[in-house]
């Protein structure tokens, strides 16, 4: 059957929402899948609010513009209020645990606490806290390879940003790691 | 190598034994030109082109006409031209010496061609120093469209659009653009001509003659203003129109050269 | 040189507005002149940075006015040469495009529509289909209008446009919008070199003694010589309407719904097809590729077939008028769209239809 899935990557700009996004695209097309991945447009960009919406799937893509997501990846509050009714019952909705004062209450689709800045800093790299949340986010929806994703990064990275990729390797697998230790909390 | 001539124009055919002093230049056609009796475009065409030959540049030289009076340049001129849009000569002049680099490129425009719709693509071809020659007829008048003022009429010039005279409080001063170019660095000659008597003509052909080899040298921008007249326009005949150059256009726009190139 | 490495491509994830700026690099092109505006910058901004490492020439123009006039000159001295703009720029080029269109010269023009009228919005739009296709400027032309739907085609396209601009001696337009501009695809860039320079016997390239002096000019100011000409332009439209009208469909061999959509909008009706599909709702879609000149001929066809029509677009109706003219009354014709920027969903779309059946299933009962 047709595998397609459709991600709203949302949060502040300067978070890396739309790296977020585009890294989990080039990743998709490097293991040949069909990709498009759109920035936030229309009245979404006020307020200093970043989103893309990335669709993964086995073949062409119709709408590259879509309101209903099988993933939502949100880091901060004005994104979970505005994203969390647009993910599709049964769904996925992953959040960074510190950004949010009101967690997400649907109880039809899959809520994972994510939290990403904290582990981040202790990497002592604050700007991976987006790399632990794609970690996390392929952890529950292995849409693409964690080995793709680093891959990619080399590929998309200039070289003089080379040294970088071994703390974004680390970092997508504490983001990995976080999903069950939080499931294990929750449990 | 024989230059051919069109005969139409040639010299007389009874004027055998006689010796050939004076021709048509082969880089103007044989098509007789439309201008009114005692205008400046028809010799500044003429010597335009005595130096295109001259110089050996008619397979090398492209030129660009304005819309004006001399919107129909191409049809005298043999050489490849192209006709621009009013004001947009040196931008489409630039678009052709960039792709053609090794070729001479001419723009020839009127006053409210190259000094009012046309000044930013003025100001700025020259501020890139395109390496062209732009020719700028000043005779302070609309000629075409019927005598209106110009950005270079004079204060107090009578014209269909100021019967009262041009009113500097209403409509501003006349605007001196070679003075205004030769700040820019781009502009690397920048001369001020007329064709109102022989002597003038002769300096004329001179600044001509510099302006092609600097652009040969890759100089930058030559811009060549030839302060002339518009007999029709300014409701004259062909002698006044000459003593109002002198005695009235001159002294607003001094002949001469505004910027030379540095000695080294 | 690097060039040499390029020549075969392999897939890319780019935006729409690099991708087209790439595929103009390896469409050869001798000249680009532009002015910066969003939503379409990352054009010149790429070139700028390409052009120098690699082949051509490009210039940043003091203003729109200059660079259609730069095009003008270059292609008038047989270049192969492009600009891109949006709205307000291509609204100043018009004077320039009915030149060029009169001179007959083949060039690209690339419009990455942002939402008007006036200063408008940065966001995407179609609000420009009518400047693009009924003309723009002043005078009796056509612009050869492509419409890409997918980074892929704002590649594909720049190869197309300059093969129809060059073929017809006419220029081309690429109408897409911001959203096509600004968003990332896979891309498979068409091969460096592989579009063949043309003869341009009638380019100011310098008169030489074997052939008159050539001039390129749009003044005829004798009537009949002007009629003639323009005549002459109207057979080459005629020809150009008769051998490239250029279109997609999707789903229609069944479809009771036609919807008509192009550039974006068609990826959003695609998706309206399937969720329509899912409830029992035979939609079909037709995607005009080339937009003049237009698919009349096929709506008219599918007029037999279908229940009614909706053109769907991000302005406030134009392509409709399109879309009625070619179906000839012989079913409604509807239209839903969004204006200033505002991008319709394939739900909306979907609600329109269906509210449309509802009523007329009202009105049967």
């Amino acid at each position: 059957m047709r595998q397609e899935h459709e991600i709203i990557c949302a949060g502040f700009g300067g978070q890396g929402v739309l790296s977020m996004g585009s890294i989990i695209a080039y990743s998709g097309m490097i293991e040949g899948k069909e990709v498009s991945w759109m920035p936030s447009y229309g009245p979404e960009m006020r307020g200093g609010t970043a989103n893309c919406i990335v669709i993964v799937a086995d073949d062409r893509i119709s709408s590259p513009i879509i309101t209903k997501f099988d993933s939502a990846i949100v880091l901060n509050q004005p994104s979970l209020d505005k994203f969390e009714k647009a993910v599709k019952p049964g769904g996925l909705l992953l959040y960074e645990q510190s950004t949010i004062i009101h967690p997400p209450t649907r109880e039809d689709i899959d809520v994972v606490c994510v939290p990403a800045i904290e582990e981040a800093d202790k990497l002592k790299a604050k700007q991976v806290a987006n790399m632990i949340m794609v970690g996390a986010f392929l952890e529950k929806r292995p849409i693409v390879k964690i080995e793709t994703i680093v891959s990619a990064l080399k590929k998309a990275l200039p070289e003089h940003r080379h040294h970088l990729i071994p703390v974004n390797e680390l970092a997508l697998k504490r983001g990995k790691e976080l999903v069950h230790l939080n499931e294990k909390i929750t449990a | 190598m024989s230059i051919e001539r069109p005969s139409t124009l040639d010299f007389p055919p009874d004027a055998e034994g006689m010796e050939m002093v004076y021709c048509r230049p082969d880089t103007l056609t044989d098509t007789p030109f439309h201008y009114c009796p005692g205008c400046g475009h028809s010799v500044v065409h003429r010597v335009l082109m005595e130096v295109v030959e001259e110089l050996g540049l008619q397979e090398k030289t492209i030129g660009v006409a304005p819309v004006g009076c001399s919107v129909f340049a191409y049809h005298y001129m043999n050489i490849d031209m192209q006709e621009a849009a009013h004001g947009r000569a040196s931008a489409v002049a630039t678009g052709i010496k960039r792709v053609l680099p090794d070729r001479y490129v001419f723009s020839y425009q009127g006053d409210g061609d190259l000094a009012a719709i046309g000044t930013a693509e003025t100001i700025h071809t020259v501020n890139r120093g395109e390496n062209i020659l732009m020719v700028f007829i000043n005779n302070g008048i609309y000629g075409m469209t019927g005598g209106q003022m110009a950005p270079t009429s004079l204060p107090g010039q009578v014209t269909t659009t100021s019967p009262y005279g041009r009113d500097v409080k209403m409509v501003g001063h006349p605007i001196r653009i070679a003075d205004l170019l030769i700040q820019l660095p781009g502009a690397y000659y920048v001369t001020r001509q007329a064709v109102h008597n022989p002597n003038a003509v002769r300096k004329l052909k001179k600044a001509f003659e510099k302006s092609f080899q600097y652009q040969k040298e890759g100089k930058g921008t030559c811009f060549v203003e030839v302060v002339s007249n518009c007999p029709s326009g300014w409701r004259m005949t062909p002698v006044e129109s000459i003593k109002y150059l002198e005695d009235t256009m001159f002294p607003a726009y001094p002949l001469g050269d505004l910027k030379v190139p540095e000695k080294v | 040189m690097e060039e040499k490495k390029n020549k075969t491509s392999e897939a890319k994830l780019m935006k729409g507005n690099e991708a087209l700026a790439e595929a103009a690099i390896r469409a050869d092109i001798d000249g680009y002149f532009g002015y910066p505006i969003t939503p379409q910058s990352e054009v010149l901004e790429y070139l700028e940075r390409e052009i120098p490492k690699r082949h051509g020439l490009v210039l940043q123009a003091e203003s729109e006015i200059a660079s259609i006039n730069m095009i003008y000159g270059a292609a008038g001295a047989g270049a192969r040469v492009m600009t891109s703009s949006s709205g307000p720029g291509i609204s100043l080029m018009q004077e320039g495009l009915s030149y060029i269109a009169s001179a007959q010269l083949p060039c690209l023009v690339v419009n990455v529509v942002r939402g008007g009228p006036g200063l408008g919005t940065i966001q995407p739009s179609q609000g420009d289909y009518f400047q693009a296709v009924k003309g723009g400027g002043h005078g009796d032309y056509h612009l050869i209008v492509l419409a890409p739907a997918s980074v892929q085609e704002m590649a594909d396209f720049v190869f197309e446009g300059f093969r129809l601009a060059e073929k017809y001696r006419n220029p081309a337009m690429i109408l897409t919008d911001g959203a096509l501009g600004q968003m990332m695809e896979k891309v498979i860039q068409p091969e460096e070199g592989s579009l063949p320079k043309i003869k341009t016997p009638w380019a100011t390239t310098g008169k030489t003694k074997d052939r008159d002096h050539n001039i390129i000019t749009s003044l005829f100011i004798k009537p009949e010589e002007m009629e003639s000409v323009n005549l002459q332009l109207q057979e080459k439209y005629r020809k150009i309407e008769k051998d490239e009208v250029r279109f997609e469909e999707i789903k229609t061999e069944d479809a009771d719904i036609l919807l008509v959509a192009f550039g974006l909008s068609s990826r959003i009706c695609q998706k309206t097809v399937d969720l329509g599909r899912e409830k029992g709702i035979k939609i079909g879609l037709l995607r005009p590729i080339t937009l003049y000149p237009y698919p009349y001929k096929r709506l008219n066809e599918l007029a037999d077939q279908v229940d009614f029509m909706m053109s769907v677009e991000m302005n406030a109706g134009q392509m409709v008028e399109d879309v009625k003219l070619a179906v000839e009354g012989k079913v409604p014709v509807h239209f839903t769209g969004r204006m200033g920027g505002m991008i319709p969903s394939p739900d909306d779309v979907l609600h329109e239809i269906e509210s449309i059946l509802d009523n007329q299933n009202v009105l049967q009962d």
